[in-house]
């Protein structure tokens, strides 16, 4: 079987495009999105719509749950007021424009998506199984415990995304897990590139990151003409964070410019 | 008459509305700032009728680690356990103390380690014991800073080279000049930290520097000058946290404890408040045992006993600093 699994969608609708055909080229049978398809970006319906009309299987992120019933974003990724201000403002902007049919959507998606194949169990999350903005960080999760997560989840493989950095762990048990990192931003690595996540059952290496080049441009000319905060625009740019950088465990912080 | 401080502000929206049960006597001297003593520690018995909120035990995101007691190199007013050089009413844990309180983290599914004192780099095995801890988590040293010598940076960068695990330090400052710094962590404390700070900025390194706000500070208008002060001591990207002031400990000798008991039992636990509360995602290892949280590690009351795993049980918020946790879980910003 081979898959695709975006994480971190947040209103790229061009990267998504790019994406999906990419995903198709390389053969993918399916696509999962692993939720948080709206924020940050504009014309939030249009990601919306490619995921429906595709038929993309997708997982709920805090964004979507709270676009979708109106409520502030929980979880703690703006930690300090100037940020704060800013994800106000995406989110209040994300609310005005999201059509009504798509809110209901958005409100009504899953917070796991499993499914077995060839004996082996996957869970699709948006965080971790126990909390939607949990966050999974590769210098921040002890193995043990990803263990019990898994364990307790009934997972042979776990997915999930919802820190923006895409990346895999095999555990002493045999379980995987694998966080799919962002189309919706770069991975604060200094290149306009977003990532996936590929799986080929028959590969011997199962998962793999696809990097995906796209129209960056656009995204920032639709971001500014949109009136978003210019930071994300830069960042989009210049393939570093400009924002939600106080919650990166040091060592990806180190990682960055910022 | 006491200067406000923002968080009084915040305080004013939760003091006791017409919803509030009917109060004794006792109760209503206590409402009473002007005559009340200041007083910090468990709400006594019979004296308060009202029942703090219960909060529930979640996740094990933080075990925190007192590996040094309350020995400390300096004794900062303002410090909430009393820690000083001299300090032993909570002895320095041994290397297999550390050990068991990890290897019982591990067993709980614990997310982040943190080591305390005291100082932590006054620990002779530290080096020893940050390697058992990177072994199964991410490390946070919450420090001082004025040990971090040479010696102590190559340490650190090397343990971070050996882990996939984040190894972090929490170093405190609280002030961007002497004066401001000094009024609180002793004189001459400012030149030594920025020392360090230059020297950690040299190595490629960026400690969260956690800043109390104490007078005059507060953390929407601080965190641009804190940041701007730590790019010109050549940390590339700065990181800030600010922290309330806990007025227990040394800090309720040097300005005052808390007054209205009357605001925990007043206001009901949202659940995003109630998640952000320490108790509700963490504990505390001392060489005397497990505690409810870092703040309360000098209360026999907070003591919950000697294993990790029988502690992870609902908290009653029955202490007066718990107001401030509460606040702060109410602002949930940094």
């Amino acid at each position: 079987m081979r898959a695709a699994f975006f994480g971190e969608v947040h209103g790229n609708s061009i990267a998504l495009e790019s994406a999906m055909r990419d995903a198709q080229r390389r053969g993918a049978e399916a696509i999962y999105c692993l939720g948080d398809v709206v924020g940050f970006g504009p014309h939030p319906d249009r990601s919306v719509e490619l995921l429906r009309e595709s038929g993309v299987a997708t997982v709920q992120g805090e964004h979507d749950y709270a676009v979708g019933n109106e409520k502030p974003v929980a979880g703690t990724c703006y930690t300090n007021p100037g940020e704060e201000r800013l994800a106000r403002l995406d989110h209040d902007y994300t609310l005005e424009k999201i059509s009504p049919g798509h809110r209901a959507w958005l409100a009504a998606l899953p917070r796991r998506i499993s499914f077995e194949h060839q004996g082996v169990r996957y869970l699709l999350v948006h965080g971790s199984p126990r909390r939607q903005d949990e966050q999974l960080w590769e210098s921040s999760t002890p193995e043990d415990l990803l263990e019990l997560l898994a364990r307790d989840a009934d997972a042979d493989v776990l997915v999930c995304a919802h820190t923006g950095l895409h990346w895999q762990t095999a555990l002493p048990s045999g379980r995987v897990v694998v966080n799919a990192g962002a189309l919706g931003r770069p991975a604060n690595d200094g290149t306009r590139r977003v990532w996936y996540a590929f799986l080929d059952t028959e590969a011997e290496e199962p998962f793999s990151f696809v990097p995906l080049e796209y129209d960056c441009e656009r995204l920032a000319a639709q971001m500014r003409a949109e009136k978003l905060p210019s930071e994300f625009a830069e960042a989009i740019l210049t393939g570093f964070w400009t924002t939600g950088l106080d919650v990166l465990p040091v060592k990806e912080r180190l990682r960055g410019r910022h | 008459m006491r200067r406000q401080l923002p968080h009084d502000r915040a305080l004013g929206s939760l003091r006791p509305g017409p919803h509030l049960p009917v109060l004794g006597p006792e109760m209503a001297i206590l409402r009473s700032p002007s005559r009340v003593p200041a007083r910090t520690g468990p709400v006594p018995e019979g004296l308060v009728q009202l029942r703090m909120p219960e909060v529930r035990f979640r996740f094990l995101d933080a075990l925190w680690i007192q590996v040094t007691g309350t020995r400390c190199n300096i004794a900062c007013r303002h410090c909430f356990s009393s820690c000083g050089p001299k300090a032993d009413q909570i002895p320095m844990m041994s290397a297999g103390q550390v050990d068991e309180a990890l290897e019982e983290g591990r067993s709980l599914g614990m997310r982040q380690v943190y080591f305390t004192g005291g100082e932590p780099f006054l620990h002779p095995d530290l080096p020893r014991m940050v390697r058992a801890a990177l072994r199964l988590a991410p490390l946070t040293i919450v420090t001082n800073g004025l040990l971090i010598d040479d010696r102590a940076v190559e340490m650190i960068l090397e343990e971070s080279r050996r882990t996939r695990y984040s190894l972090d330090l929490r170093v405190s400052l609280d002030g961007t000049t002497a004066e401001e710094n000094d009024r609180v962590r002793g004189r001459g404390t400012f030149e030594k930290v920025s020392e360090t700070l230059r020297r950690l900025g040299r190595a490629g390194l960026s400690p969260l520097v956690a800043v109390v706000e104490h007078e005059g500070i507060v953390r929407a208008e601080a965190r641009e000058r804190f940041l701007q002060f730590l790019r010109d001591l050549g940390i590339a990207r700065p990181r800030v946290q600010f922290q309330s002031l806990f007025r227990m400990g040394r800090e309720m000798r040097r300005t005052h404890g808390y007054h209205d008991l009357g605001v925990l039992a007043s206001a009901p636990l949202l659940s995003e408040v109630e998640s952000r509360l320490p108790c509700a995602t963490g504990r505390a290892v001392t060489s005397q045992g497990v505690y409810t949280c870092p703040m309360l590690v000098e209360h026999q009351s907070a003591r919950l006993g000697d294993a990790l795993a029988k502690s992870l049980h609902p908290i009653r918020m029955n202490w007066d600093t718990c107001q401030t946790c509460m606040l702060d879980g109410l602002h949930g910003s940094n």
